[in-house]
């Protein structure tokens, strides 16, 4: 029962911020359509009135047609999987989003591996020896990537690994020499390029992981059974790992969904500065070229994505804790 | 009123940390108030001075048309500052609006902006910035501050909620109520000052945030309505004049960027230091 509800919430979800996006691209000013229509008219020859009335069929755009019409139409198309249409490409959305979102989601996710992992593993320690050097010099840390905005991590390291000592790459998500496909030097070149953006990814946030981890991790220090390992006489690396680890980590879960949400929104702005060819970087395509079309797919496909996101979250973790099956 | 200040100043001295970051933000207040009135900008382009290392004329050197960098700083700061503060504004009232009311009605209501304030939470903010900003085309800095609210009242409104939830169930509410007193009188005269030492905190936080998508939007190149602001600095040596690739223009690019860190620097120590002062269990023994 409570797994329905969830599941229409997020079917909701999708369907109201389809339906805001929907809304707010009608109120676009109308001259894209007419810019559109004059560069036809100029490369084909044609009068800029059947220029304008082919890249409105093209477009889907009759704005003499009732809304709710359109509306419906368009709610067809999407149920359907069909994102929309980019104003500039004149294709369907899909085709650039299923060759984009692969790289987003391969970069975002082992840059989330890797800071949940670092910052869980620093938490516990600092969490543990309270008053060793390590834990000023991770709250600084954390304090200074708070301080940071992601972009600008990113261009510092653009700057400084990529456009001076040229150790990495600037542009791109491989070496455009190579064939796609499953052999030794492709991957090595797509590791290579994608370095960069997961480290601008990690790097701002394993402070935030470590500092939550830390105080889970002391919250179940003051716990009875830890107490009673002890006086068990327990190695301590094995209470550590075994008894303090694993229960501290599981309330962090929770907080994996709601950051690959925030990292996603980032992405925007990161991949832009990697020129990486994500998601994030064709919506600073259709900024640039007021493609409003690909903007609204580009949000509604991040949408689902992140409430997919939260929803497997949802199911994993009554999975993981048994205390919460339990309450269920 | 002044014994609470006098209190609240006594206290600021006591904790270091608050006061670093109290100093700095006044420091960028003032920059904002009256910098521009005492460093002047001066528009004209000298190709032959372009990216001049920090000298005793240019202390931050000079960009790519040979002009002051400092200059520049100073005057977006202006820029940047009324969109922090405005945002601040516009995003608290909403969210304590929205928090109050839901946490107060309960029911339909509650359910209703629940949802809104998920969905808020669940969908990234800078895809809608940019969506948004782009069709309604924003043009100047109280247009940006609302467009940013837009999408940054979420998490005070989510915790505005939960404060009214558990302080209406306390005595004092009941005897208002009891007294036969309105619901604006006991939302407005007893719920939100219980509120206020919060929302002050939430205040700062949100300037930071606002700061950090503002400038990252206008970086991106989202409505370049100031020629100083510092994202349409940061878009500049980053997009349009390849300053990034020159070595010689490292100044120009880390120059907005340092102004950013110290700012949000500021932001967070002075939070940090407000809420140790404000919340008492949290305050260390003198």
């Amino acid at each position: 029962m409570r797994w329905i509800r969830r599941v229409l919430l997020a079917a909701l979800t999708i369907w109201l911020v389809a339906s805001i996006t929907f809304v707010v691209v009608e109120q676009a000013p109308g001259d894209i359509f007419y810019l559109m229509a004059q560069e036809i008219a100029q490369t084909r020859g044609v009068s800029i009135e059947v220029a304008y009335a082919q890249v409105r069929s093209m477009v889907g755009y009759d704005p003499t047609r009732p809304l709710l019409d359109r509306y419906l139409e368009w709610l067809g198309e999407l149920l359907r999987g069909n994102l929309g249409f980019s104003y500039f490409y004149r294709i369907s959305v899909n085709q650039i989003l299923f060759q984009a979102l692969p790289w987003t989601v391969f970069v975002l996710s082992i840059s989330l591996l890797l800071s949940f992992g670092i910052g869980a593993l620093l938490g516990l320690v600092i969490a543990v020896r309270r008053r060793s050097w390590l834990d000023p010099l991770i709250t600084s840390y954390a304090s200074l990537t708070d301080a940071t905005p992601d972009y600008l991590t990113a261009l510092l390291l653009l700057i400084l690994f990529a456009l001076n000592l040229k150790w990495f790459p600037s542009k791109g998500a491989y070496d455009s020499s190579l064939t796609p496909g499953f052999n030794l030097p492709f991957i090595l070149s797509v590791f290579h390029h994608a370095a960069l953006p997961i480290l601008a990814y990690t790097l701002e946030n394993i402070g935030a992981w470590a500092l939550a981890m830390k105080g889970s991790a002391i919250s179940v220090l003051g716990e009875d059974f830890i107490t009673f390992a002890r006086a068990r006489g327990l190695p301590e690396r094995r209470i550590l790992t075994h008894y303090v680890g694993r229960n501290a980590i599981l309330p962090m879960v929770t907080g994996l969904a709601l950051a690959f949400g925030g990292m996603f929104g980032g992405s925007v702005l990161i991949e832009t500065v990697f020129h990486y060819p994500g998601i994030g970087w064709f919506f600073k395509f259709a900024l640039d070229h007021r493609d409003y079309g690909m903007m609204r797919g580009l949000l509604i496909l991040t949408t689902a994505a992140i409430v997919l996101a939260n929803l497997i979250t949802d199911f994993v973790y009554p999975l993981l804790d048994p205390r919460i099956r339990m309450e269920d | 009123m002044r014994a609470f200040l006098s209190d609240f100043l006594s206290a600021l001295r006591g904790n270091r940390r608050a006061l670093a970051g109290g100093l700095i933000l006044a420091g960028y207040l003032l920059m904002a108030l009256i910098g521009p009135e005492l460093i002047p900008l001066d528009p004209t382009m000298r190709y032959a001075e372009r990216f001049r290392p920090p000298s005793l004329a240019h202390p931050l050197g000079t960009d790519y048309a040979g002009r002051d960098v400092l200059a520049q700083i100073v005057h977006g700061s202006r820029d940047v500052l009324a969109i922090a503060v405005l945002t601040a504004l516009f995003t608290t009232s909403l969210a304590v609006g929205i928090g109050a009311l839901a946490g107060y009605s309960g029911g339909m209501v509650d359910a209703f902006l629940m949802l809104l304030t998920n969905i808020q939470l669940t969908v990234p903010a800078v895809p809608v910035y940019l969506l948004i900003g782009s069709v309604f085309q924003v043009r100047d800095p109280i247009g940006f501050a609302a467009l940013i609210s837009l999408w940054m009242w979420g998490p005070l409104a989510r915790a505005v909620r939960s404060q009214i939830l558990s302080l209406k169930e306390r005595e004092f509410v009941e005897a208002a109520r009891v007294l036969g007193l309105g619901t604006a009188h006991i939302l407005l005269r007893e719920l939100f000052p219980n509120l206020t030492p919060f929302v002050v905190i939430h205040f700062i936080r949100i300037m930071r945030d606002a700061i950090t998508a503002s400038v990252g939007l206008i970086f991106l190149g989202l409505a370049p309505f100031s020629p100083t602001n510092w994202g349409t600095m940061l878009n500049l040596a980053v997009f349009q004049t390849g300053a990034i690739y020159i070595p010689n223009a490292l100044h120009y690019v880390v120059a907005p960027m340092a102004v950013i860190v110290l700012f949000q620097l500021g932001a967070i120590f002075f939070a940090h230091g407000l809420d140790e002062i404000l919340n008492p269990r949290l305050r260390a023994p003198a």
